[in-house]
């Protein structure tokens, strides 16, 4: 079976639109919250979310495909073509053993949005010829795939907020066993409009409060939701010994991976959490030499009132006592809930804290919660020396992810 | 008269940009593919306040104007 190396990073977050800036701002305690300023929050609920600020998709697209793809096909590509740049990978692989697995859990439904009410006021000759292609959940991995002229095996996964892990995690299992040399992988989401929110609002996950920088707040005691965010992560996955010969430079390995469901509610976590248990269990298996003192997670994290408790309760179960001695912390305290970016942008702290020996904070935490008592790096970075990095999410319809990274001899 | 506004429709929605349209230029010059093809269309429509039949197919942009001129007397 072949070793998989991360080889080149991409993402669009509410705290920066390069590398550089994301880690920056994590590392800072930059939190991308506020007020939203998409559309007028005059009359709802809700009045914060995580936006990406400063994007312009005219830098990078024609206008041809300016017209013909939704927002969250814009952050894809962009994360993705970043990644590409960053790995050198381009004119090193064969086409058609280079492949992408990027998936979005809400696709292009800003443009459902929009469209519906062009047929609603204007009629249904109004809708436009672009909206399947621009909605379909799909359409980001056939454009990453056309952008970075990669042939090989391209699938999108969707399986919600733990999309981007599960196509981590099967492009990890695809390079593997030899199917391709690398894959591009991860996910998008631009679902930050008034019918989403409302829906996540009325189903009681979202936190209503309405000061920015204490809103998405996890494992705080007076945490009460999850914040929308927005973006779009992509790494790129490639064989160990293809990476070798060409002297690429390698973040990470990436050595485990779980993936279970709880078939128990299509939103509620099972308080069990034996799904979770599983796909953490399975993503370590084989890994038996380390301390918890090398251990760092970061955790799916929402800052809902279940999720964290039932979260803690699961790391606990499978590490026992040393579950105190492990650093975790929750990136949504700063970029919000990238939705299926979520856990691409999660993989990548998670490598760049094996990268740098720095652990991103977990920020707004000033509350301590008797449910949530495991050391969550409250609102500083913490320099440690970690050398294995879990990456936890979970998603509506009861997916668990768990992605298991191993730090690497800087080459 | 149509075929200056017909023109301006053209240069602002097209991503394709194409130095001088005349009468004779070829319609599938101008756009991308059948969805901007069909896209174009519908802004013609909207500017003209007229219905154009989608699946016909227009050769020259002479085809085009001799349709709104027509449906404009009608």
């Amino acid at each position: 079976m072949n070793r998989v190396v991360i080889t080149g990073l991409g993402i669009v977050s509410p705290i920066g639109n390069s590398i550089e800036n994301y880690w920056s701002g994590l590392i800072n305690g930059r939190c991308g919250v506020d007020y939203i300023s998409k559309f007028s929050t005059k009359h709802t609920d809700y009045k914060i979310a995580a936006e990406v600020k400063d994007f312009q998709a005219d830098d990078f697209l024609s206008k041809a495909e300016l017209k013909s793809t939704d927002l969250y096909s814009q952050f894809a590509i962009f994360a993705a073509l970043q990644a590409l740049r960053d790995s050198k990978i381009k004119g090193n692989i064969q086409p058609n053993r280079f492949g992408v697995y990027f998936g979005s859990g809400l696709g292009g439904i800003s443009t459902v949005d929009t469209e519906f009410m062009h047929m609603i006021e204007q009629g249904t000759r109004r809708v436009s010829p672009y909206l399947i292609p621009k909605i379909i959940a799909n359409s980001a991995a056939g454009l990453i795939a056309i952008h970075c002229e990669a042939k090989g095996p391209c699938i999108p996964i969707v399986t919600a907020c733990a999309t981007a892990s599960h196509s981590i995690g099967e492009a990890y299992k695809t390079i593997t066993h030899g199917y391709a040399d690398a894959i591009i992988a991860g996910g998008s989401d631009a679902g930050i409009n008034p019918l989403i929110l409302a829906g996540f609002s009325n189903c009681g996950a979202l936190s209503l409060k309405q000061n920015p920088y204490q809103a998405s707040i996890p494992f705080d005691k007076r945490r009460d939701g999850f914040i929308m965010g927005e973006g779009a992560g992509a790494l790129i996955l490639e064989n160990y010994e293809s990476a070798k010969r060409r002297n690429a430079k390698i973040y990470a390995e990436i050595i485990g991976y779980g993936n279970t469901c709880d078939a128990y509610h299509i939103t509620a976590p099972d308080p069990e959490m034996t799904g979770c248990f599983n796909a953490i269990c399975m993503s370590l298996y084989g890994l038996d030499n380390y301390m918890a003192n090398d251990i760092y997670i970061n955790a799916h994290g929402t800052s809902t009132p279940k999720n964290d408790k039932y979260e803690t309760k699961v790391i606990k179960n499978v590490f026992g006592s040393k579950a105190y001695d492990i650093s975790i912390s929750s990136t949504k305290s700063m970029t919000g809930h990238m939705m299926g970016a979520a856990g691409a942008a999660e993989a990548i702290a998670t490598i760049l804290t094996l990268y740098n020996g720095l652990i991103p904070p977990t920020v707004g935490l000033y509350e301590k919660d008797i449910d949530c008592d495991l050391n969550y790096t409250p609102n500083v970075a913490v320099k440690k020396n970690v050398k294995i990095g879990l990456s936890i999410s979970m998603g509506f319809g009861g997916h668990n992810a768990c992605l298991t990274f191993q730090k690497v001899r800087k080459n | 008269m149509v075929l200056k506004k017909l023109k301006a429709i053209i240069e602002e929605n097209a991503s394709i940009l194409y130095p001088d349209i005349t009468l004779d230029t070829l319609f599938k010059d101008l756009y991308q593919d059948s969805l901007e093809e069909v896209d174009l269309l519908v802004k013609i429509e909207e500017a003209f306040r007229i219905k154009i039949d989608l699946r016909k197919k227009y050769t020259t942009v002479k085809d085009i104007v001799d349709y709104i001129e027509q449906v404009q007397n009608d």
